[in-house]
C-alpha cells in the first residue's frame, strides 16, 4: 500500500514539486539561519582562541555594576601600579601591560570609515617587546612605534585600498590627528571582527590619546614552567583592585566566545521566528495543495476502496505520501539553506551587521531539526486533507463528477471561525496587558494567539469570499469582457479553495501591515515627543545617529563666534535599588534647550542640582516610591558611590524621554566618570537656525568627523532611519512569507487548470482566443490576491492597534501610502502566479482537452 | 493464493446472493425518485446472471447495493450468507476484500500502476503476497501474457477492461459484479469480453452478476433478469437473443 501511495505520487511529479516548495522554503529558512549563524560562532570561538593562545591568565577591568554584553560601554581602566606587584609575583615569567579603547579611522573623504555598527576598537602593542601576548599578526610593514604612527586592520586596508606609508586621520578622545600607516593587521587569522575598524598604537601612545597616562586596561601574563594558569590566577587575585578582575586565558577565550555567542543567539531566534512564519504559511498552503490533489483523486481513492481498502489505509497512504513530499522537501531546503546562509549574511551587511565567516559549519542539530521539523509541519497539514479523504464513499468510484464528501462540522464554520477569533484575540490580550507572565509565557499567548487569529480568520474567509470576489471581481468583469467575468465566476466556484488560497497570502500581507503600522505610530509619537522637547536651534550628535560622542565636539562648538549655549546630556550607566539604570548628567542651562514637564518641581531644576541634586522620571519614582527629598544612592562603574537626594520629577512625553531613569549634575558626572560622553548636546545661536550659523558650526567640526549637526527636522529624521532600516528588514524577512503564499496561488492556479481541462478545451472550441483564456485565469489570480489583501489590511491593522496598546511609545496612525502599496503588492503576486498557470492553460490543445479524463 | 479457502459456496442451499424487497429512494419530497422498489432476488452459486432493462430502470442501482456500494433504502442484502445492510463499514471493506469484485464501465485503473500492478492491487491493499501460478494463469486466460508492464495510457480499451476483470477475479471472490463492462468498447470487443466472463465463470467457479445491454448476452448467460421501473418484471433462462430482444421491446 505503501507502495502504492509512492507510486501515485511518482505519477504526480509537478503536483508533488507544487506542494514541497512551500516546505522547501520554510526549511531552508531554518537551516540557513542555523548554518550562518554557527559559522560565525565557529569563527569567533577560533578568533579568540587564537588571540588568547599564549595568554596564560589575563587582568581586565571590572564594571562595579557588573556586566552588560549588550552595551558597548568599555570597562574601567586600572592603575598600572599593579602591573609591577604582578611582575614580582613567583609564579609570572612575563606580565605585559595593554590598552583597548574606541578610535575612529577617517578616511580621505574627511568622513568617519563606517564600521558596520561594529566598535571602532583600538589596541595597543609594545613593538619592541615580547610579542607572545599580541592578538594582532602584521599582513604588512611593521609595529607602529613613536607617536605619529599607527597600524590598522586588513579589512578596511583592502576595502578602502590604505597602503604603508600613507597617512590615515584617527578621532580618540580631542580632534582628529594625522598618522602614519606603518603595518596592517589581522586578529586571530582573520581581516576583521565583524567588520569593526582596527587601530593599533604603540603603548605610550595609546596612553596617551585615550587619556590613559598611568593606566591600564588589561595586563596579558605568562606563567613561570610548573605553575598552571589555574595556580597563576590564585597568586594574582589577592593584589587586584576592586575594579579589576582576571581570568584565567582559556576562560577569557571561553568567555568572549560566550558573549559574542550571546548576540548571535538573538539574531539565530529573530531569524528562526521568520522561519516559523514561513512555515507556517507553508502548512496553509500544503493543507490546501493536498486538499484540491485528494479532491481530483476522489474517484481514485474510491476505487480503491471498493478494491478492499479501509478507511485507515487511505488515511494512512494520504500521510505516506505528505511524508514523502515533507522529507524530500525537508532535505532540499536543508541544502538550499546552505545558500539562503550566504544571502542572509548579505542581507545582514547591507544593513551594517557585517560578521566574521569562516568554513561553514553544518551541525547535526541543524540535519536533525530542519527534516524533522519540515516532516512534521507537512504531516500536520496533511492531516486534515486526509480525514476528508477517509470520507470517500465506495460508491464515489462509480458516479461521474462525485465530490468529496462536506466536513461534518462544514456547517458550524462560520460560528467556529468567529469563536476562534475570539478566543485567539482573548489569548493576545492575555500576552499583551496582564502584568505578571514571564516574557516566555508572554510571547508564547501572544504569538500562539496571533496565529489563532489568523487560522480563524482564514475559517471565516470562506463566508466572506462570495461577496468580497463578487465586489473585487468587478473592474475585471466591467473592463474585461467574458474573460474577466468568467475570472470573477471561476474565483467565487469553489470558495473553500479561494479561501485558502488567499488566507496564505494574508498572513504575511498582514505581519507587514502590522509592522509598518506600528512604525508609524512608533515614529509618530517620536516626533511628538521631539516637537514637544526640542527648544533649541540645532542638535549635535554621532555621524552615525546613535553612539555616544566625546566631548570634545561640544567644547569645540561653544568657541564659535554667535553661539550663545552648547548644553549636552552625559549618558552612561549605573546601579540604583539593585538594578542597572541609564543615567544622565546635565548642565544647568539645559532648560533652555530641552523643555520637560515637571511633575514635581519646575524648568529651574537642572540649573539646581548641585552637587548631589538628582531628579527622575516619573515612571522611575513610581515604581521606586520616590518623593521630592528622598535619599537616593548610585554605584557608578568604578565602584563609586553618589549619594544623592531628590530635586525633581519630571514626566517625559510619551514618544521617549530626553533624560535616563536618574539625572545628576553634569560636573557630578564628569567627576564620577572616567571618560565622559555626551548622547547628544544641543546649541543656539544669535540668529536661530541660518545657512551662515550650519557652515560656522560644520566648520567647527571639520577636525571631529565622528560627531554632526543636525536642525530639529534633520535630527527627527536620523533618529528615525533605525526604525527604517529595522522596518525593511523585517519587510525583506516576511516577504519570504509573501513568496510562499505566491506559490500558493501557482499551486491553486495549476491544479485547477488541469482539474478544468476540458472546460478549458470546450471554451476554446466554442471560439475563446488563447489571450482571452490567459487572461482570465490573470483575472481569477488577482482576484484571489486581493481578497488575500482585503483580509490582511484589517487584520494586520487590529493587531497593530492591539500591540501598539500594548507598548505605549506607538501612536495609532495609518500610513495610508504603505497600505495602498500593499494592495499594489498583492496585485503583483497575483500576476506573478499566474504566469505559469496561464500559459498551462492557453497551450491546452483542444482536441486533446476535450478528451481528457 | 493457494492457503485462500475456496469461496464458500456451501452457503445456505448455495446462494451465493439474496436481495429481499430492496427499494432505494434518492432524494426527499417532491424530487424524490425511487429508482428500485421491492427487489426480490436470489443467485445460486456459480451463476451467470445478466441483469437487463431500459436507462433509468435501477440497474446500476442494484448492482451498487448488491455489492455493498450503497445501501437500500429498505430491505436485505446477504452475500455469501452474511447480512450485509447493518455491517459497519469495516466489516463492510473486509467482506469486499474476502468475496467481491466489481467490474466498472469505465474501467478505474490506477494511471501510475502498470497492468499487473493494477491486476494486483485488491492483494497489495490486504498486504498478500501474489499466488505466482495463479497470476500467470489469470493474466494469460485474460490474453494479458505480454501487455504486464503497460501503463493503462497504453492500452486498448478492450486491455483495459481485460484488467478491470483480471483486477476483480485476483483475489477469487464469491461473486463478480459488472456494471456494463462493455458499455465503453466496440461490439467486438464487447463480444470478447462477455465471453471472458462466462469463461472465467466456468473455469474459476465464482458467481457473476452482470448489467449489460447486449443481447448476445443471452447466448452467455444462465439466466436473465428483466428490471423495468424499479421491479423486476421478467426473467428468462436459457434464452436466445431473439428472445431478449422480444422482452426489451416490449419494456420500452
Ligand atoms: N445519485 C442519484 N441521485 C438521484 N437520483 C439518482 C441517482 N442515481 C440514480 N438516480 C436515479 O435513479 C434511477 C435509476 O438509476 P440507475 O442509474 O440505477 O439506472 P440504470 O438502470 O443503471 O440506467 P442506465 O442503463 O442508463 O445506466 C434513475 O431515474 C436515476 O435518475
Ligand atoms: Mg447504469
Amino acid at each position: 500500500m505503501i507502495k502504492v501511495a509512492l507510486k501515485g505520487l511518482a505519477g504526480r511529479k509537478l503536483r508533488a514539486a507544487l506542494t514541497a516548495v512551500a516546505i522547501v522554503l520554510g526549511v531552508a529558512m531554518i537551516s540557513g539561519t542555523y548554518v550562518l549563524t554557527d559559522t560565525i560562532q565557529s569563527a569567533f570561538g577560533a578568533v579568540f582562541t587564537t588571540v588568547y593562545k599564549h595568554t596564560d591568565a589575563i587582568v581586565t577591568g571590572n564594571s562595579a555594576i557588573g556586566r552588560n554584553n549588550n552595551s558597548p560601554t568599555l570597562p574601567p581602566s586600572f592603575s598600572e601600579s599593579l602591573l609591577g606587584k604582578v611582575q614580582k609575583l613567583p609564579g609570572v615569567e612575563e606580565a605585559q601591560g595593554g590598552i583597548a579603547d574606541y578610535a575612529y579611522l577617517v578616511g580621505r573623504d574627511g568622513k568617519v570609515i563606517s564600521g558596520h555598527g561594529a566598535p571602532p576598537l583600538a589596541f595597543s602593542v609594545h613593538p619592541h617587546g615580547d610579542q607572545r601576548f599580541n592578538p594582532l599578526e602584521l599582513t604588512s610593514g611593521t609595529w607602529p612605534a613613536g607617536p605619529h604612527q599607527v597600524d590598522i586592520d586588513a579589512h578596511t586596508a583592502s576595502k578602502d585600498n590604505y597602503k604603508v606609508g600613507e597617512t590615515i586621520g584617527v578621532v580618540a578622545r580631542g580632534a582628529e590627528q594625522t598618522y602614519t600607516i606603518v603595518g596592517i593587521v589581522q586578529i586571530g587569522g582573520v581581516s576583521s571582527l565583524g567588520g569593526a575598524t582596527m587601530t593599533i598604537f604603540d603603548f605610550p601612545t595609546a596612553q596617551k590619546v585615550f587619556h590613559k597616562q598611568g593606566r591600564l586596561d588589561s595586563i596579558s601574563i605568562a606563567a613561570k614552567p610548573g605553575t598552571t594558569p589555574a595556580e597563576l590566577v590564585h597568586e594574582i587575585k589577592p593584589l587586584l583592585p576592586a575594579i579589576a578582575q582576571v581570568q584565567t586565558g582559556q576562560a577569557k577565550a571561553q568567555q568572549a566566545t560566550k558573549d559574542t555567542g550571546g548576540f548571535l543567539s538573538i539574531i539565530r531566534d529573530f531569524l528562526l521566528a521568520f522561519a516559523g512564519v514561513a512555515l507556517f504559511v507553508g502548512t496553509f498552503v500544503i493543507a490546501n495543495t493536498l486538499s484540491i490533489t485528494i479532491a481530483q483523486r476522489t474517484r481514485e481513492l474510491a476505487t480503491l476502496r471498493t478494491l478492499g481498502a479501509t478507511r485507515r489505509q487511505v488515511l494512512g497512504s494520504v500521510l505516506v505520501e505528505a511524508f514523502a513530499i515533507g522529507a524530500l522537501a525537508s532535505v532540499a531546503g536543508l541544502f538550499l539553506g546552505l545558500g539562503l546562509a550566504k544571502l542572509l549574511n548579505k542581507l545582514f551587511v547591507s544593513l551594517g551587521i557585517d560578521l566574521p565567516q569562516a568554513g561553514t559549519v553544518f551541525a547535526t542539530r541543524t540535519i536533525v531539526v530542519s527534516l524533522l521539523l519540515g516532516t512534521f509541519v507537512t504531516v500536520i497539514a496533511a492531516m486534515r486533507p486526509a480525514i476528508r479523504a477517509t470520507r470517500v464513499p465506495p460508491i464515489a468510484a462509480v458516479r461521474e463528477g462525485a465530490v468529496l464528501p462536506e466536513s461534518r462540522f462544514a456547517r458550524f464554520s462560520a460560528v467556529t471561525a468567529l469563536l476562534t477569533i475570539g478566543g485567539a484575540i482573548a489569548l493576545m490580550l492575555l500576552g499583551l496587558f496582564v502584568g505578571n507572565l514571564s516574557t516566555t509565557n508572554r510571547l508564547l499567548a501572544i504569538g500562539v494567539g496571533a496565529a489563532a487569529v489568523f487560522v480563524g480568520v482564514a475559517m471565516l474567509a470562506k463566508t466572506l469570499v462570495p461577496p468580497l470576489a463578487s465586489v473585487l471581481g468587478w473592474p475585471g468583469r466591467r473592463y474585461g469582457g467574458a474573460a474577466g467575468n468568467l475570472a470573477r465566476a471561476n474565483a467565487m466556484r469553489n470558495p473553500q479553495r479561494t479561501a485558502s488560497t488567499a488566507s496564505a497570502l494574508m498572513i504575511g500581507l498582514a505581519l507587514v501591515t502590522l509592522v509598518s503600522v506600528l512604525a508609524a505610530g512608533l515614529k509618530a509619537r517620536f516626533e511628538g515627543a521631539v516637537n514637544a522637547v526640542f527648544r533649541a536651534d540645532y542638535a549635535l550628535t554621532a555621524t552615525d545617529n546613535f553612539s555616544p560622542i566625546p566631548v570634545a565636539p561640544a567644547n569645540a562648538l561653544s568657541k564659535v563666534g554667535g553661539v550663545t549655549i552648547v548644553s549636552g546630556v552625559r549618558g552612561g550607566e549605573g546601579r540604583a535599588f539593585g538594578s542597572r539604570i541609564n543615567l544622565t548628567g546635565v548642565p544647568g542651562d539645559i532648560s533652555k534647550v530641552i523643555f520637560v514637564d515637571w511633575a514635581e518641581g519646575s524648568q529651574a531644576i537642572p540649573s539646581k542640582l548641585g552637587w548631589n541634586g538628582a531628579f527622575v522620571s516619573k515612571d522611575y519614582a513610581t515604581a521606586q516610591h520616590l518623593a521630592v527629598g528622598s535619599p537616593l544612592d548610585v554605584e557608578t562603574p568604578t565602584g563609586g558611590r553618589l549619594h544623592l537626594l531628590l530635586r525633581g520629577i519630571f514626566a517625559p512625553p510619551k514618544g521617549g524621554s530626553p533624560y535616563g531613569d536618574v539625572t545628576i549634575s553634569a560636573r557630578r558626572f564628569d567627576a564620577a566618570f572616567q571618560n565622559p560622553q555626551n548622547i547628544y548636546a544641543f546649541v543656539d545661536m544669535h540668529g536661530g537656525v541660518t545657512a551662515a550659523n550650519t557652515a560656522r558650526l560644520t566648520a567647527a567640526l571639520k577636525s571631529f568627523p565622528e560627531a554632526k549637526i543636525a536642525t530639529e527636522s534633520q535630527f527627527k529624521h536620523n533618529q528615525e532611519q533605525g526604525i527604517d532600516t529595522l522596518l525593511n528588514l523585517l519587510y525583506v524577512l516576511l516577504s519570504l512569507s509573501v513568496v510562499i503564499s505566491l506559490f500558493g496561488i501557482v499551486n491553486t492556479l495549476v491544479l485547477t487548470v488541469f482539474e478544468r481541462t476540458r472546460e478549458l478545451g470546450m471554451l476554446r472550441a466554442v471560439g475563446m482566443t488563447r489571450p482571452q483564456v490567459r487572461r482570465m485565469i490573470f483575472g481569477e489570480s488577482i482576484v484571489t490576491a486581493l481578497i488575500g489583501a482585503s483580509l490582511a489590511l484589517p487584520v494586520g491593522i487590529v493587531l497593530a492597534f492591539m500591540v501598539g496598546r500594548a507598548i505605549k511609545y506607538a501612536a495609532f496612525t495609518l500610513p495610508w501610502g504603505q497600505l495602498v502599496a500593499f494592495v499594489f503588492a498583492a496585485v503583483i503576486v497575483g500576476l506573478l502566479a499566474a504566469i505559469l498557470p496561464a500559459r498551462r492553460a492557453a497551450r491546452l490543445n483542444v482536441l486533446e482537452a476535450l478528451q481528457y479524463e | 493464493m493457494a492457503l485462500r479457502e475456496q469461496p464458500d459456496v456451501s452457503a445456505p442451499a448455495g446462494i451465493a446472493v439474496e436481495a429481499r424487497d430492496i427499494t432505494r429512494r434518492y432524494g426527499e419530497g417532491q424530487t424524490a425518485v425511487d429508482a428500485l422498489r421491492g427487489v426480490e432476488l436470489e443467485v445460486t452459486s456459480g451463476e451467470l446472471v445478466a441483469v437487463m432493462g431500459p436507462s433509468g430502470s435501477g440497474k446500476s442501482t442494484l448492482m451498487h447495493i448488491l455489492a455493498g456500494l450503497d445501501k437500500p433504502t429498505s430491505g436485505t442484502v446477504s452475500i455469501a450468507g452474511t447480512e450485509i445492510t447493518t455491517l459497519s463499514d469495516s466489516k463492510l471493506t473486509r467482506l469486499r476484500r474476502d468475496h467481491i469484485g466489481f467490474v466498472f464501465q469505465f474501467f478505474n485503473l490506477l494511471p501510475m500502476l502498470d497492468a499487473e500492478e493494477n491486476v494486483v492491487l485488491p492483494l497489495t491493499i490486504s498486504g498478500e503476497k501474489p499466488d505466482r501460478a495463479w497470476l500467470d494463469s489469470l493474466l494469460q486466460q485474460m490474453g494479458l501474457g505480454d501487455r504486464r508492464r503497460h501503463r493503462p495510457s497504453e492500452l486498448s480499451g478492450g486491455q483495459q477492461q481485460r484488467v478491470a476483470i483480471a483486477r476483480a477475479l485476483v483475489t477469487r471472490p464469491t461473486i463478480l459484479f459488472a456494471d456494463e463492462p462493455t458499455g465503453n468498447l466496440d461490439s467486438k470487443t464487447g463480444g470478447e469480453i462477455l465471453d471472458l466472463l462466462r469463461a472465467s465463470t466456468d473455469a474459476y467457479g465464482q458467481t457473476t452478476v452482470m448489467v449489460t445491454h447486449e443481447a448476445r448476452a443471452a447466448a452467455i448467460a444462465d439466466r436473465i433478469l428483466f428490471l423495468a421501473d424499479g421491479l423486476i418484471v421478467k426473467e428468462l433462462r436459457s434464452a436466445t437473443p431473439a428472445d431478449v430482444l422480444a422482452v426489451m421491446s416490449g419494456l420500452q
